[in-house]
């Protein structure tokens, strides 16, 4: 399942993690983040454990969103061994999504 | 309220709505103009016409059979589709409930010719309001466009920020609005890692974000601000029910990409009007 994740718990969740971890910057009012969700469970689901899937709400994570410089959403980001690794703006399939972000 | 709304009068959408309203669909076409095809000066190609025949006449030809067969038909510019229980299609002079809907506007997605463009998508350079506004809080907020989905998505923002500049980039602006207007030709979009900067001629312009509302809405356009899905080329993906992801939201024709030819067009058309109709009795 999907955590949420919040300028506490960013560091420990998504920097120190062991796996990589996709970071998705989204908000209630963005449809096409509504219907990223889905795709982003399933995606976790194909990849059995090899990768987290960390939630950002921009809404509530103003800070975060500034950090990375989140200028559409859905955005999503992955991380790996504390390091931003690829990003992807927009929503797209689960096939292309993976293939973009390099999984 | 209609089972079937076809957005689109060219041979996609007069297709579908053909077969939906020989399926006893109550249906609505809408459409603006004519289209990709009424540019065609002759089309060759097309089985049947053992004499040329143009492009504004197959498209007139294919209206008025619809209309022969019932279909009601509007010339209209769609702004805005919401999808909550029912599909709601606010045009510019109307609103129409729908249970289903079709998208067959063909392939058009309005960009920028600036220097710099293509670079900033994403970053800076916005397709939707609804979606990416809410981040520009009382930031600096350019917006291009110059007709009635400007102003449409120009509300949008106006609850997000004072601080908006309208660029019409070359085009005359056919609505009234209430901010600042740069009637100029944009000529390079600058920035660091973010759009910081629009260059009009030798004037200089600080924005923190430039959201693309050009001319009219495409299917695209639209297929974004529901949630359904794009391909890397912008067109709408759509299953072997020509369905989009979103329940009850189909598109047909150069809209999904493939071979963009009238022949694709009509048997998208029938496709998804066959898809439509059995989507109407399981739902």
């Amino acid at each position: 399942m999907p955590i949420k994740v919040t300028t506490e718990t960013f560091k420990t969740e998504v920097l120190e993690s062991e796996v990589p971890v996709i970071v998705d910057f989204w908000a209630q009012w963005c449809r096409p983040c509504l219907m990223l969700a889905p795709v982003l469970e399933e995606l976790e689901a194909d990849l059995e454990g090899k990768v987290k899937i960390a939630k950002v709400n921009v809404d509530e994570e103003g800070y975060l969103a500034n950090q990375f410089r989140i200028s559409s959403i859905p955005t999503v980001l992955l991380f790996e061994n504390g390091k931003l690794k690829n990003q992807v703006i927009g929503l797209m399939r689960k096939e292309d999504l993976k293939r973009r972000l390099g999984l | 309220m209609y089972d079937a709304i076809v957005i689109g009068g060219g041979p996609a959408g007069a297709t579908a709505a053909i077969y939906l309203q020989r399926f006893k669909k109550r249906t609505l076409l809408i459409m603006k103009d004519s289209g990709a095809l009424g540019k065609t000066a002759h089309i060759d190609n097309y089985y049947g016409f053992e004499e040329t025949i143009t492009g504004p006449e197959l498209l007139e030809r294919g209206i008025a059979q619809a209309r022969r067969l019932g279909v009601e038909i509007i010339n209209d510019e769609v702004l805005h589709i919401d999808n909550l229980e029912h599909f709601t299609v606010k045009t510019i002079n109307g609103t129409y409930d729908g249970k289903s809907v079709l998208l067959a506007t063909g392939k058009s997605q309005a960009n920028l010719k600036a220097k710099g463009f293509n670079d900033f998508i994403g970053k800076g350079i916005s397709y939707c309001a609804i979606c990416d506004g809410f981040i520009y809080r009382n930031k600096r907020i350019g917006i291009v466009g110059n007709k009635e989905f400007m102003e449409e998505e120009l509300e949008i923002l106006k609850d997000f920020s004072q601080d908006i500049l309208v660029f019409t980039d070359g085009m005359d602006l056919e609505v009234d609005v209430d901010k600042p207007v740069i009637k100029e030709k944009i000529t390079e979009i600058k920035g660091d890692d973010t759009v910081n900067k629009i260059i009009v001629g030798d004037k200089t312009f600080d924005v923190d974000v430039l959201f693309i509302a050009i001319g009219s809405p495409s299917a695209s356009d639209f297929a974004l601000r529901m949630g359904a899905f794009l391909d890397e080329n912008k067109y709408i993906v759509v299953n072997d029910e020509y369905m989009t992801n979103i329940p009850g939201l189909f598109a047909a024709g150069d809209s999904i990409g493939g071979l963009l030819q009238i022949v694709k067009a009509t048997s998208d058309g029938a496709h998804a009007a066959i898809s439509m109709h059995r989507y109407a009795k399981s739902a």
